[in-house]
């Protein structure tokens, strides 16, 4: 245990700088030239490591990627087909073309597209190329829902108490149901993650579940099979990584606490979970590893558990590849995964023993999307993203990315921007950081999520750790509404903004070498001013103490706050310092009306503000009438038009599906908003169309 | 030029308001008599008197219309306490149809004049004011904008006119037509001396509208400003359209369709403030520098971005605008014209602090192509920036001018000879960036360097040639079969700036992202550059002809 203890010190003293305490050794052989078949953040992260293991990485591409960071990146580009997945990424004979055109010796293939593929590690074997992740038997075992959980039971895995197989009747369910115990879930086996999943509470909603289920189970899979479970009331979603060897070694890498997520996917992700005891931990961990040595897994892996409040831990299922959130993992261990899993490919052995395992400090991630986060927590957004700029002048932040100023997010893929991890010797630290984190990162051409990552991270329940899977719905029942602003807050804000202001009003005075500019006007030294802030009306009166026009007094409501700054109008980021509280703000936009938009505190806020003479003057200004939305449906995000359901001269009734927009592998069914009759109809399937497009209109 | 049905009728309605105003109103300090009372009293009561205009009733009538009166105007488009007025004791000296009488006498008459500073530099303002007559020209009226008109030419400052007037004094008749003709000769003369700017704030119809036309530029307020020469009654009496005040003279008939306006602001006070802010851009006269004012945007800031901007193919349009807003300071960028020939951008902008003129294909629009309107608007503006010293920076991705019987037959050959004739003629610094295509004679004319372009560069991306590749290979390979791998050979050959950088007809090829750092560079050094056309008494331009229908 002191040895153990020992070599958590020396790590923290590597570790703290958000590096990896894992040695590169370059005596080891390796492979020449790595094709990495995936694009964005986690084809550079693969190529990252592959440059400090001294292998020549060879990138694909579909054609609109061809600029894109991985591909410039890259020793090597191959074209591998046009945009769509299907034709590109998911194309196995352009890329075995690529492979034997460039001679790679291994193939990493990231994260989804063709990581859990059998058939395509197949050929790979098949042509003598290594296959960076495990071998076929294990990712096929684990690939199938019935047969994973079969394999976890005989390897001693706790798994959901449960059945799975042909139910004869709604008799046989109820019996089912009662032995498992209140509640349970019934879904067809073949189907996918949560689709056609039902809830029964009781004997009466077995009944129904079986019913609709085993219909499901019928006519959509033609495969009978249905799953009754214990329904796991508030779960937390945990899971282990682990890292197995080709000479049955594994080891179980901690655990990372996924829990925050929304339509099943994870949004903020946090290493170690503070639910775990060191007790649950080992015991999750040493399940984790069993099961892993059960499918001769080699490569490392991921065995993701849910568990209840009680801690009763409960398989789910295994990721036979790199899982998205593993840098939160390498934070806390120092040790790098890609790296472990190009070393085991090569059939070395592990490294490390368990006890070396650490677990140091706290790390956080954050996956910042290019969605719009008021929109069910997040539907996809595209754009240019003309101005963008990472965190990284903070220390122990570490952005994984695929993107740089300039990159398109198009519809085609993920519209994840980066992972944004932070890292602290305690998770108040790492917490800390990623606040910070979040209000320096620059991101401006498309809407992301960063208002709904940096109100998560702050929130109580997030803090205290009271989190499960049904957090956001919970804590957002009425859906995300950005922060709300307190009065202090609210002051900052008007505070800010005024002197901002002021600080633009005072520069455009300033024509250099200018002979003819007033020396008779008195330089002015105090302003009142009126600003607008979520409609309300706020007088502020702005003043100049001496000649230090950085710094600037305001009083609202007989409050005075000293705000000071460099001002500098040119900088995307916007420090203030208010009453001696530090504050990275971020000025979106200013136009010469007064309207300026902010980002206090991840969330964007628009104010206007206006000289008191201009303030009471708009009054006399005629209201400009919205245009009446409720007849006109727009398409709320870029997309590709999959059905149309109504035709002119149709009547709709509110809520009526009208039609469905896909966008980034999501269908959204767009809903009228009145009973009405349908006017005109201006899309068709198949038709691209851009956010705020008009696709309906009634009457 | 007659006076109009529209106006006519408008001026009707107002006398009739105008006296109940004052009967309803007799605390107003209008009612006195000379004799009893000293100068300094009367001199008191004048002054307070021009403040009201026409009485606090036809103030609330203005109020009603969303519009604010000539003097909140000005106050709030100047700097506070800065504005010095002229001619507030000016009356109308109409003695016909009982304008003699005291009640129809007003100081200062139907505006407001004077002179003030925005952000501190001189600036000559007239306002009408629409609460007196309707803000009617009298002769008086006139007198007093072109003796602020004079004064801007003497000490050479700009002059904003805020336009709110229903046209002629009927009652001064003639007297009221040389009054327009006396502003139409001094905007002729100011033209090219001071910059002139005018914003429309409410109705200017008939003649008046002559003089926004001559200024510099022509700014209008959505929903309660209007440009015609006939209002909708004579249309329709003539022509027998149905037309509306807004459709046939609105903010957005002007701004898209005919061009005649430059640009719309929501309201009066947005169009005030966004006035203030885009007066910082020019310079106070032909004598004075293109302003600089304090910047924090470095210099020789890179901008990655511009690297992969330019899509790899040439079929694909990109938005100028994104590259324009990355190289300028701080993404700050006045457009021009932003909704009328959008296939070419005009604008203003600063580098390292300089105003600069910025003119660029927009590849989005009509794939950049030149046309009529966009020949004009590129001609119009490039002119202005050559007259008042305001270096022009050119942004080319041009496929060739549109071709067509529409435009050949609305005149292409000659209004496309105008953008020509206005980047040859220039002498300010040019600075051109060639992003992309720069086909056959829209070559040329896109400040090329056979125009005296100063500074041409080309992108990577660049591609500098007759025209592209399939069309010059049908051409040169007329009737042969391989035209693929002709083609090939004169893409190749051709669709690089090789040809054009080694017969040095762009001075370097650079890398995108460093494009700002050269060019702020290069103002630098060309700050300095003197460069005189020949003697002439002026040159003639091609001006002839009527213009094609707007590309909205």
């Amino acid at each position: 245990m002191s040895e153990m203890f020992c070599f958590v010190f020396v790590c923290c003293i590597i570790v703290s700088r958000a590096q990896y305490s894992t040695v590169y050794d370059h005596n080891e052989k390796t492979f020449d030239k790595i094709l990495i078949a995936n694009r964005g953040e986690i084809a550079c992260r693969v190529m990252k490591t592959c440059k400090k293991m001294g292998i020549k990485t060879v990138a694909v591409h579909s054609d609109v990627d061809a600029n894109a960071v991985h591909v410039k990146m890259a020793d090597e580009a191959v074209c591998v087909g046009p945009a769509p997945t299907s034709k590109s990424y998911l194309n196995m004979d352009a890329i075995m073309n690529a492979i034997r055109q460039t001679g790679a010796q291994a193939v990493h293939p990231g994260y989804g597209f063709l990581s859990e593929n059998k058939e395509f590690a197949k050929r790979l074997a098949a042509e003598g190329v290594s296959f960076i992740g495990p071998d076929t038997h294990a990712i096929q075992a684990m690939g199938d829902k019935i047969e994973s959980k079969l394999i976890a039971k005989a390897a001693k895995v706790n798994t959901i108490p449960g059945f799975d197989g042909v139910v004869k009747d709604a008799d046989e369910a109820v019996r089912i149901a009662n032995e498992i115990g209140y509640p349970v879930m019934i879904k067809a086996s073949a189907g996918g993650g949560g689709k056609g999943m039902r809830i029964a509470w009781n004997d009466e909603e077995t009944r129904e579940g079986f019913r609709f289920s085993s219909q499901e189970a019928a006519s959509s899979f033609g495969d009978d099979r249905l799953l009754i479970e214990k329904f796991i009331d508030n779960p937390r979603h945990i899971e282990i990584q682990v890292l197995a060897d080709k000479h049955g070694n594994a080891l179980w890498l901690n655990e990372r606490e996924c829990s925050i997520q929304r339509r099943n996917q994870k949004v903020v992700e946090e290493a170690p979970s503070t639910f775990l005891d060191p007790e649950t931990r080992r015991a999750m961990g040493e399940q984790a590893v069993s099961l892993a040595k059960a499918v001769n897994y080699s490569s490392a892996g991921t065995v993701e558990f849910l568990v209840d409040s009680r801690k009763n831990f409960y398989f789910l299922e295994m990721n036979t590849r790199l899982q998205v959130e593993h840098p939160i993992t390498e934070c806390i261990t120092g040790l790098d995964l890609v790296q472990q899993m190009i070393r085991i490919a090569k059939g070395f052995p592990l490294q490390h023993t368990q006890a070396e395992i650490p677990i140091n400090g706290w790390a956080i991630e954050s996956r910042v999307y290019a969605e719009d986060p008021y929109k069910s927590f997040g539907l996809p957004s595209i754009g240019r993203l003309s101005q963008y700029q990472e965190p990284l002048n903070l220390h122990n932040v570490r952005v994984d990315s695929g993107i740089e100023e300039g990159s398109d997010i198009s519809i085609y893929y993920d519209p994840m921007i980066s992972k944004l991890v932070t890292y602290g010797a305690t998770r108040a630290e790492a917490l800390k950081k990623m606040e910070d984190a979040l209000d320096n990162y620059v991101i401006r051409g498309v809407t992301h999520n960063i208002p709904l990552l940096r109100e998560i991270i702050v929130h109580p329940r997030f803090i205290s750790g009271d989190i499960s899977t049904k957090f956001l719905p919970e804590v957002y029942p009425e859906g995300f509404k950005g922060h709300q602003l307190t009065a202090t807050g609210r002051k900052e804000l008007l505070a800010t903004a005024a002197s901002l202001f002021v600080a633009a009003q005072l520069r455009a005075q300033k024509f250099l070498g200018d002979l003819r500019v007033s020396n008779t006007q008195q330089e002015r030294r105090s302003w009142e001013l009126c600003v607008e802030l979520e409609k309300g009306v706020h007088m502020l009166g702005v003043s100049r103490s001496g000649f230090m026009t950085f710094i600037l007094k305001v009083e609202i409501d007989g409050d005075k706050l000293e705000v000071s700054s460099d001002w500098n109008l040119a900088s995307p980021l916007l420090t203030v310092t208010l009453n001696g509280i530090h504050r990275t703000l971020q000025c979106l936009s200013r136009n010469a009306a007064g309207e300026i938009s902010l980002q206090y505190l991840g969330t964007t806020f628009k104010l206007r503000v206006l000289s008191k003479l201009a303030a009471a003057l708009s009054v006399h200004m005629p209201e400009k009438v919205p245009e009446d939305t409720s007849s006109i449906l727009r398409s709320p995000m870029p997309g590709t038009v999959v059905a149309v359901s109504v035709k002119a001269g149709d009547t709709v009734a509110e809520g009526q599906e009208i039609c469905v927009i896909e966008a980034m592998k999501m269908q959204n069914s767009m809903t009228a908003a009145k009973t009405a009759k349908v006017r005109s109809v201006h899309c068709k399937p198949g038709e691209t169309v851009g956010e705020g497009d008009l696709l309906v209109e009634l009457e | 030029m007659a006076a109009l049905a529209a106006v006519r009728r408008c001026r009707v309605l107002l006398h009739g308001a105008v006296k109940s105003s004052f009967r309803g109103s007799p605390s107003q300090p209008r009612s006195y008599s000379a004799g009893r009372l000293s100068v300094q009293e009367r001199i008191e009561r004048k002054r307070q008197a021009a403040l009201v205009g026409g009485g606090q009733k036809r103030i609330d009538a203005q109020h009603g219309r969303g519009k604010l009166t000539a003097r909140e105007r000005v106050a709030l488009l100047l700097d506070p306490d800065s504005f010095v007025e002229y001619d507030a004791f000016v009356e109308h000296r109409c003695s016909d149809f009982g304008m003699e009488a005291d009640h129809n006498k007003f100081p200062g008459d139907s505006v407001v004049t004077g002179q003030g500073r925005i952000n501190g530099r001189l600036v000559y303002v007239f306002s009408q004011d629409f609460t007196v007559f309707g803000g009617s020209l009298s002769g008086a009226h006139a007198q007093k904008i072109c003796k602020i008109m004079d004064q801007a030419m003497l000490v050479g400052a700009p002059v904003i006119g805020l336009n709110d007037s229903g046209g002629a004094r009927i009652q001064e008749g003639v007297e009221s037509l040389a009054g327009y003709a006396d502003i139409f000769l001094r905007n002729v003369m100011a033209s090219g001396v001071v910059p002139q700017i005018s914003l429309i704030m409410g109705p200017c119809a008939g003649g008046a509208v002559y003089s926004p036309a001559l200024t510099d530029f022509t700014f209008m307020v959505k929903d309660t400003s209007y440009l015609f020469i006939t209002g909708p009654d004579v249309v329709k009496s003539v022509t027998n359209e149905d037309v509306t005040q807004e459709e046939l003279g609105g903010a957005k008939t002007h701004t898209a369709v005919s061009g005649v306006a430059h640009k719309a602001f929501e309201n009066d006070i947005d169009a005030l403030l966004n006035l203030r802010e885009f007066f910082n851009f020019l310079p106070l006269s032909n004598k004075d520098p293109s302003p600089v004012t304090e910047c924090h945007d470095p210099s020789d800031r890179l901008v990655p971005g511009l690297d992969t901007l330019v899509p790899l193919e040439s079929t694909k349009a990109y938005d100028m605008l994104d590259v324009i807003h990355s190289i300028v300071d701080e993404r700050d960028f006045f457009e021009i014209m932003p909704n009328y020939a959008k296939n070419i951008v005009v604008g203003f902008a600063r580098m390292n602090g300089r105003t600069v003129g910025i003119v660029g294909n927009q590849p989005k629009v009509a794939s950049g192509c030149l046309d009529i309107n966009s020949s004009v608007k590129g001609a119009r503006f490039v002119r202005f920036c050559d007259a008042f010293n305001v270096p022009i920076i050119t942004f080319v991705d041009v496929p060739g001018f549109l071709p067509g019987t529409a435009q050949e037959y609305g005149g292409i050959i000659r209004h496309g000879a105008k953008l020509l004739y206005a980047f040859a003629e220039a002498t300010v610094p040019k600075i051109t960036i060639i992003t992309r295509k720069a086909y056959g004679g829209a070559y040329d004319v896109m400040s090329s360097k056979h125009l005296r372009g100063d500074v041409n560069y080309a992108w990577p991306s660049a591609e500098v040639a007759v025209m592209g590749a399939k069309g010059a290979v049908q051409i040169i390979f007329r009737g042969k079969n391989n035209q693929a791998d002709a083609e090939a050979e004169y893409v190749e050959k051709f669709a690089n700036p090789f040809p054009a950088a080694v017969r040095g007809f762009v001075d370097d090829i650079v890398v995108p992202s460093t494009t700002r750092r050269r060019i702020c560079r290069d103002l630098e050094v060309l700050a300095t550059k003197k460069q005189t056309n020949p003697w002439k008494k002026h040159a003639n331009v091609p001006l002839a002809g009527k213009k094609g229908r707007g590309r909205r």
